[in-house]
């Protein structure tokens, strides 16, 4: 069974590596990140913010784009093109064949990000001219940003395992900005009273708070996170990723492949 | 024990907006394929083929019967590791190379890796692609992307094949290499089940038949059956005038069909003198006299049909 999705995994990375359009993203997003420096002259005084800001919103917008462009494929693509005809007659699983996908896509987006980073850090040191304590706390920005990565992929497989590319596409990006406003969306709700208040708090709670995985403005203050919140954002990450992809696996066992 | 077990399997589809209106894909199909034959299922577009290889694939689920194949029920995943599948059109991964698509194949069916490298280059060679092992699929024709699928189907020497259309896209020497292959599969000991529509493939092929039409089972037969049902018959073709009368003839003929300005009649050896008296009579022209030898597209048409259709000049 490992063996099976490592090789599903490292298939799904190897497209993705293989893809240009995904290339062309990573660039833009470097070169997003290595302009950081040019808007940091215009700020005297607050290179660091506006490059730390600047660079981990790219990281996350990107990585989300390439999450949901992917993700919204990772499945349906395989069923139209029929390349999954030859996969499940061998004695691969369905839902492993949806796992080793998953775990391939989050593989590509953990690199990617990784590579992102590494821009990110190059043009810190060449603002500060060195790297300090504070500038560790970017690598927790930098978690959350991956669990946001890990999330909205399996929100992305659940969408597609039943509905349209594009439907899907448009699902998960409304639900990763609604997502981002949860807390808000809270409040609002304790303005409310009866009905509206349940149904606003309900809706609230359904969908993933990203905003408490948002630490960047916190983090381009050079201040640091509460390991509580690490501890709590990880488990409410793995348990929010296992449901949605559970869902998945679920619809995705009962389907008649067209 | 049969190699492929089918009893009573049935696919509906529910289609329209509502999914209200249900659409057969198959209809209570039961059939046994034997170990080490060559099963040659039939039909016309829409006749249910692919529908069948689906379920036998457990690519979707039966509203009712099973199937079971070496024993196994379909969805069984070790049944999975002894069957090959070559899908209708194959589409491949087109951004590997034939030989990175075969490991990965190879690896998902369990395939040794200290076999492998040995494993690739010797199913590459037996469809004519080891030249072309290590330039991405993208750059292939349609007839190399078949046989890279039909080598992805033996690459895991399975015991039972299963062939969707295999010849489809072949040029006609491609055709006869993979002719050749299904021949040595059947050598091998190997059962294979495959779908068509070119009769001649079948005819070559098949030890016995299966014709489908509108997802149900029409008939199921030897083909050596085929050609002994209809030795000691001749094909006789002649051209009459206008207001002959033919009924003598036609009372000698098994069968009468119209072809263009021609009759061609069926006439039993013993009864081949007396059509002859009955041509003069006539004073129809005797254009050709053969003997025949029955083809699997007569017993196609025939239960295609329902009954052999029968074409009688007025």
């Amino acid at each position: 069974m490992t063996s099976r999705l490592y090789h599903i995994a490292f298939n799904t990375f190897r497209e993705a590596v293989r893809d240009r359009v995904l290339y062309n993203l990573v660039f833009f997003a470097l070169l997003m990140v290595g302009s950081a420096p040019l808007f940091s002259t215009i700020s005297i005084g607050l290179e660091r913010i506006v490059l730390v800001n600047l660079g981990l919103t790219a990281i996350t917008l990107f990585g989300v784009v390439i999450a949901i462009f992917i993700g919204i494929g990772l499945v349906s693509k395989e069923i139209e093109k029929r390349t999954l005809y030859t996969v499940l007659s061998r004695p691969v699983r369905r839902w492993e064949f949806i796992v080793g996908k998953y775990l391939g896509l989050a593989a590509t987006l953990i690199v990617n990000a990784g590579f992102m980073a590494l821009g990110l850090f190059a043009a810190v040191l060449f603002v500060q001219r060195s790297l300090g304590m504070q500038d560790t706390y970017i690598l927790i920005a930098l978690y959350f940003i991956v669990l946001q990565f890990l999330v909205i992929i399996a929100i992305t497989l659940l969408f597609s395992s039943f509905s349209s590319p594009l439907l899907s596409a448009i699902f998960a990006f409304g639900v990763f900005v609604i997502g981002n406003f949860a807390d808000d969306i809270r409040g609002f709700a304790s303005l409310t009273e009866g009905v509206q208040r349940w149904l606003i708090t309900a809706v609230s709670y359904m969908v993933p708070n990203f905003g408490s995985m948002n630490v960047v403005s916190q983090v381009a203050h050079g201040q640091g996170v509460a390991l509580g919140l690490v501890a709590m954002n990880t488990l409410y990450a793995a348990l929010y990723l296992l449901a949605a992809l559970s869902g998945a696996i679920l619809i995705f066992e009962k389907r008649n492949l067209k | 024990m049969p190699a492929i077990e089918i009893s009573g399997l049935t696919k509906t589809y529910s289609v329209g907006f509502w999914r209200k209106t249900e659409r057969v894909g198959l209809k209570d199909l039961s059939l046994n394929v034997e170990d080490g034959e060559i099963f040659g299922c039939l039909g016309p577009n829409g006749a249910g083929k692919t529908t069948t290889l689906k379920l036998l694939m457990g690519l979707i689920y039966p509203t009712a019967g099973s199937a079971r194949i070496l024993g196994m029920p379909v969805h069984d995943p070790s049944v999975k590791a002894q069957i090959g599948f070559l899908p209708e059109q194959p589409y491949f991964y087109d951004y590997l190379t034939p030989n990175e698509l075969l490991g990965y194949y190879a690896r998902l069916s369990g395939v040794p890796a200290g076999d492998l490298p040995a494993r690739l280059y010797a199913t590459l060679q037996r469809v004519g692609m080891s030249e072309h092992a290590d330039t991405q699929l993208r750059k292939f024709s349609k007839g190399m992307l078949q046989r890279v699928g039909i080598a992805q189907a033996i690459l895991h020497d399975p015991k039972v094949v299963f062939l969707d259309e295999p010849m489809s896209g072949l040029d006609p020497v491609g055709r006869r290499e993979v002719r050749e292959l299904i021949e040595t599969l059947r050598d091998e000991g190997k059962t294979v089940f495959f779908s068509t529509h070119i009769l001649s493939d079948a005819e070559t092929l098949c030890d016995r038949v299966a014709v489908l039409h509108r997802g149900e089972l029409r008939g199921v037969r030897a083909v050596s059956d085929l050609v002994a049902a209809s030795a000691g018959k001749n094909e006789v073709v002649i051209q009459s005038p206008p207001n002959a009368d033919l009924a003598a003839l036609r009372a000698l003929a098994s069968d009468v069909r119209t072809v263009g300005d021609s009759l061609r009649l069926v006439v039993a050896a013993e009864k081949l003198d007396a059509a002859l008296d009955a041509i003069r009579a006539a004073r129809a022209k005797l254009i050709s006299i053969n003997p025949l030898r029955g083809n699997l597209e007569e017993y196609f048409l025939e239960h295609i049909d329902g009954a052999r259709r029968k074409e009688v000049a007025p």
